[in-house]
């Protein structure tokens, strides 16, 4: 039966198994073992992060498509709903709109981008996706009456999301089922759906063609598969599930801005996730976002006190200076890239036969 | 028989997956034209790229004046002697004529004798000094292709497939410089499927099927024998008067 | 082929449709905005701009078209020459605050030479130790060099801090040059006389040098060249060794054009460069050169006549020559 809910793609490796085991128990049981308002926040953020980043590695691993593009389509959910609940009465319908709307301009824009560049090299869809990317970014702080500019969106939404809102009167197994208990499983539970709808499609008869062309397109050209066509697909696919992240992202943090979706910044974080986690593996997602999100908000004190303990020497304290996190994570993706292209799942998998 | 310039023994190339060399044996005689015929796919640009480096041989040995050249890079078989003529022409589109030839000069500045030779024979050259090579024709590319090769002396000359989609009156001219070029003792090993040229040219052959040569000899005995070019061209002869 | 296309010879050798296309723009421009005076300060700024940004992006296309790899980390190399730039001129504070613009050299100039060597040397450590390996796998292309650059601006974060960093102009190089009431900034001039010095220099090596000649054959057919026996790919060392040096020196004239230096000034510049060479053409220094003064002339147009468009401005124009020449405007003839 687990067999059947993977889609048939097992883990393979009891290290990776147990891993994965301890995050999926983790984000289900997060407001009742880690209570408090910023380890929820931490959980669900892994949730919305493993699901778009694992929308990427549709994309990069699977397909072979460098984008730059898709923290626009994890924008374009997030303002889809935000804009929605701004303007329209605040209700399940507005969200229900906002999201399908930035779905349907997610799938528009990815299948122009797809049809226009996916003809041509890699390298000039790459810097394609790049130029879009930053005019939308652009768009959305110049166009300050829909998108609120360089502030974003602040939006209420419906009851039984809100904070305030009480389910049961009296705490259950020490937490408090309200409006964020609430909101915590809707997106954990549409988070884990949709993973599981993104590893039916990467195991399924589609995900092996994109298989195919990723190693060998010209192969996969002769032996009549129109690799546009699947390539434009996958594209669309990926941007879909990425907008539908930023639905996610935007009804936790009730807020949508620039920096919360556009920055590439953020771009940058998802490939960071994907290579270390490991490409074209779907759990690399899990296991890259897990370790990133939470070493971004709790890593910094560990390296806190190491900068301090170092200090006084010549270049440690600098190097090691919580806002250098990033320098590590480069430093690790870079190798992985050369020696890992697998990544950590790679490496989990790869020990397993030894 | 004149000695062997170069010899391929049990040569073997792989391209990705695809097997397209399986054992090449063949001599190539010093001072003569070899031709190498054979159907189309039978290996035989890829026998002239293998043995340039320009794929890497995965088994056998290519000697060239008693030295093993499989594993050099191109640059350095390159400047043991070789000169290359390939399918696609290879000229450089964006430089002019006479920018092609100083290129293709690597010991030095241009030979007057030479280039008034390849004058006569090629008068595009003249015509087109200082433009483009990319405002050529066809047929002129080819001759431009052939000049860079013979622009110097060299001691082997690698021709693939110069008549190629090219009209009857162009390929006259090119058999004539080429029966020129040959009097000049240099050894050439040329790719042909045009059996015309072929024979007015050739002295020693070769022909490839599915990556062996499974016939070489002279030339004359080929021409003259018109069931051994049945059975070995078969319908390339006819496709390709 | 008859005898009479034989003999004949074309007699288009150079194609004028961009440069005529950059002079309507000018004009245009000047239809528009009405005013002599406006319209030369920002005619001005514009080839700056633009010329600034030829010298960052040239390097950068040549590399792609002769080694066919490209390098994301580009922005590095710019943003390198940035800040080696501010601290030799701070190094030099004397020089550059006094009042005699020989002086100003003297703290200008070693500021330009020692972003171009910092900048030249940081891209051969990463063309040896980053690139070499992965020659030919375009995807890991990609993300080695975005990681190289993370990584990269994390560093210039430890040695030179998080901060911005001003880049004042020398004290002579300020100000404007008044002719009636037309205002040329001097720095424009100077980025626009560097340019151009920088163009000129670099279609000369092209043109009549025999490594000019092995780069421009490579560019379009690098195995032909090995088969007339040149090791080419020794070139590509020292070409990718030159395209950091120019954006190191690019890097430092916009940061004294912006007279201020963040760690993203290099990847700020990127999408610009992207842009650039993409209507270029891939390859191709003629097609980079007229790409790069049109980005820079339509940005400040735009900007000065329609400001809310005017940062989309340059992507439109990309979509919008890519629609008329998709290859673009110079492409490069690739076998």
């Amino acid at each position: 039966m687990m067999a059947r809910l993977l889609s048939g793609d097992l883990p393979r490796s009891r290290a990776l198994t147990a891993a994965l085991v301890a995050i999926l128990a983790g984000l289900a049981l997060a407001p009742f073992l880690f209570p408090g308002t910023r380890p929820l926040d931490v959980a669900a953020k892994v949730c919305v992060f493993v699901l778009l980043v694992a929308s990427y590695d549709l994309l990069l691993g699977y397909t072979g498509i460098v984008s730059f593009a898709h923290t626009m389509f994890f924008g374009i959910g997030g303002y889809g709903v935000a804009i929605a609940l701004s303007r329209m009465e605040v209700g399940w319908g507005s969200i229900a709109l906002g999201a399908a709307a930035a779905v349907a301009l997610s799938l528009v824009l990815s299948f122009l981008i797809g049809l226009f560049s996916l003809r041509v090299k890699a390298i000039f869809f790459a810097m394609i996706t790049l130029a879009v990317a930053s005019f939308f970014a652009i768009l959305a702080s110049q166009l300050s009456n829909i998108t609120g500019g360089e502030d974003g969106i602040t939006f209420k939404v419906p009851e039984l999301l809100r904070p305030a809102y009480r389910l049961l009167d009296e705490p259950f197994l020490g937490t408090i089922v309200g409006g964020r208990f609430i909101t915590y499983y809707i997106v954990f539970g549409a988070s884990l759906a949709l993973f599981l709808a993104l590893l039916r499609v990467v195991n399924s008869p589609f995900g092996r063609v994109l298989l195919a062309i990723r190693e060998n397109d010209f192969r996969a050209e002769a032996l009549g598969y129109r690799t546009v066509i699947y390539r434009t697909i996958a594209n669309c696919l990926g941007a879909v599930v990425a907008t539908l992240a930023g639905v996610l992202y935007a009804l936790w943090l009730r807020y949508t801005g620039p920096n919360t979706t556009l920055d590439f910044a953020i771009m940058i974080d998802i490939l960071l996730m994907v290579v270390i986690g490991g490409m074209g593996t779907m759990y690399g997602a899990v296991i890259g976002a897990a370790i990133f999100v939470v070493a971004q908000n709790y890593l910094q004190e560990a390296m806190k006190a190491f900068s301090g303990l170092a200090k006084g020497m010549p270049l440690l304290p600098d190097l090691f200076h919580p806002d250098r996190w990033l320098l590590w994570l480069g430093v690790l993706f870079v190798l992985s890239v050369y020696y890992f292209p697998h990544g950590i799942v790679g490496q989990l998998r790869a020990r397993k036969k030894q | 028989m004149a000695d062997a310039l170069l010899t391929l023994a049990g040569v073997h190339t792989h391209i990705g997956h695809y097997h397209i060399l399986q054992g090449v044996d063949l001599a190539v005689p010093r001072g003569e034209l070899t031709m190498l015929l054979g159907r189309n796919g039978a290996g035989k640009t890829t026998t002239l790229r293998t043995i340039l480096g320009l794929w890497r041989a995965s088994a056998g040995s290519i000697r060239f004046e008693a030295e093993d050249i499989a594993q050099c890079d191109t640059p350095a078989i390159a400047n043991l002697g070789f000169a290359y003529v390939p399918e696609s022409m290879g000229i450089f589109a964006s430089l002019t004529v006479r920018e092609n030839l100083v290129l293709a000069a690597r010991s030095g500045p241009l030979d007057e004798a030479r280039l008034e030779w390849i004058f006569r024979f090629f008068p595009p050259m003249k015509k087109f000094w200082q433009l483009p090579a990319g405002l050529l024709s066809g047929g002129q590319k080819q001759m431009l292709s052939i000049s860079r090769a013979i622009v110097e002396p060299r001691k082997l000359v690698l021709i693939d497939e110069p008549t190629k989609g090219l009209a009857p009156a162009i390929i006259q001219n090119l058999i004539e410089a080429f029966a020129e070029l040959k009097k000049s003792d240099t050894t050439i090993l040329m790719v042909e499927q045009n059996f015309h040229a072929a024979k007015s040219l050739g002295d020693s052959v070769a022909v490839m099927d599915a990556g062996r040569i499974v016939h070489a000899g002279r030339m004359a005995d080929l021409a003259a024998d018109a069931a051994l070019q049945a059975r070995l061209l078969g319908l390339s002869l006819e496709a390709h008067q | 082929m008859n005898a009479a296309s034989a003999d004949a010879i074309p007699a288009q050798r150079f194609d004028w449709i961009p440069p005529a296309l950059l002079l309507a723009i000018v004009l245009g421009a000047f239809a528009m905005i009405g005013t002599p005076s406006t319209w030369v300060t920002l005619t001005v700024a514009g080839l700056a701009m633009g010329l600034l940004i030829f010298i960052m992006a040239s390097g950068l296309t040549l590399v792609f078209g002769l080694m066919d790899v490209m390098n994301f980390a580009h922005g590095l190399f710019i943003a390198i020459g940035a800040y080696v730039a501010a601290s030799t001129v701070k190094f030099f504070s004397a020089a550059a605050g006094a009042d005699s613009f020989l002086a100003n050299l003297g703290a200008v100039v070693p500021a330009i030479l020692a972003a171009a060597l910092v900048a030249g040397l940081l891209g051969w450590f990463f063309e040896r130790v980053i690139i070499k390996p992965v020659y030919g796998q375009h995807l890991k292309q990609i993300l080695i060099t975005t990681g190289g650059m993370i990584v990269a601006e994390q560093l210039i974060h430890v040695f030179w801090g998080p901060d911005l960093l001003p880049l004042a102009r020398p004290a002579t190089l300020r100000g404007s040059f008044l002719i009636g009431d037309i205002a040329i900034e001097k720095f424009r001039l100077i980025a626009v006389v560097v340019g151009l010095a920088v163009f000129i220099a670099m279609l000369l090596l092209l043109n009549r040098t025999k490594i000019g000649l092995l780069i421009r054959a490579g560019v379009e057919n690098k195995e032909m060249v090995e088969a007339m026996g040149y090791r080419i790919r020794r070139l590509f060392v020292g070409v990718f060794v030159a395209g950091s040096a120019l954006a190191g020196l690019g890097g430092a004239l916009w940061g004294m054009y912006q007279e201020s230096v963040t760690v993203h000034i290099g990847a700020n510049m990127m999408v610009l460069i992207f842009i650039v060479i993409i209507i270029g053409g891939l390859g191709s220094i003629g097609g980079c050169f007229a790409g790069a003064l049109l980005v820079g002339l339509v940005a400040n147009y735009v900007g000065y006549l329609s400001p809310k468009i005017a940062l989309g401005s340059n992507i439109l124009l990309m979509v919008m020559v890519l629609l008329w020449r998709p290859q673009g405007l110079y492409p490069v003839s690739k076998q």
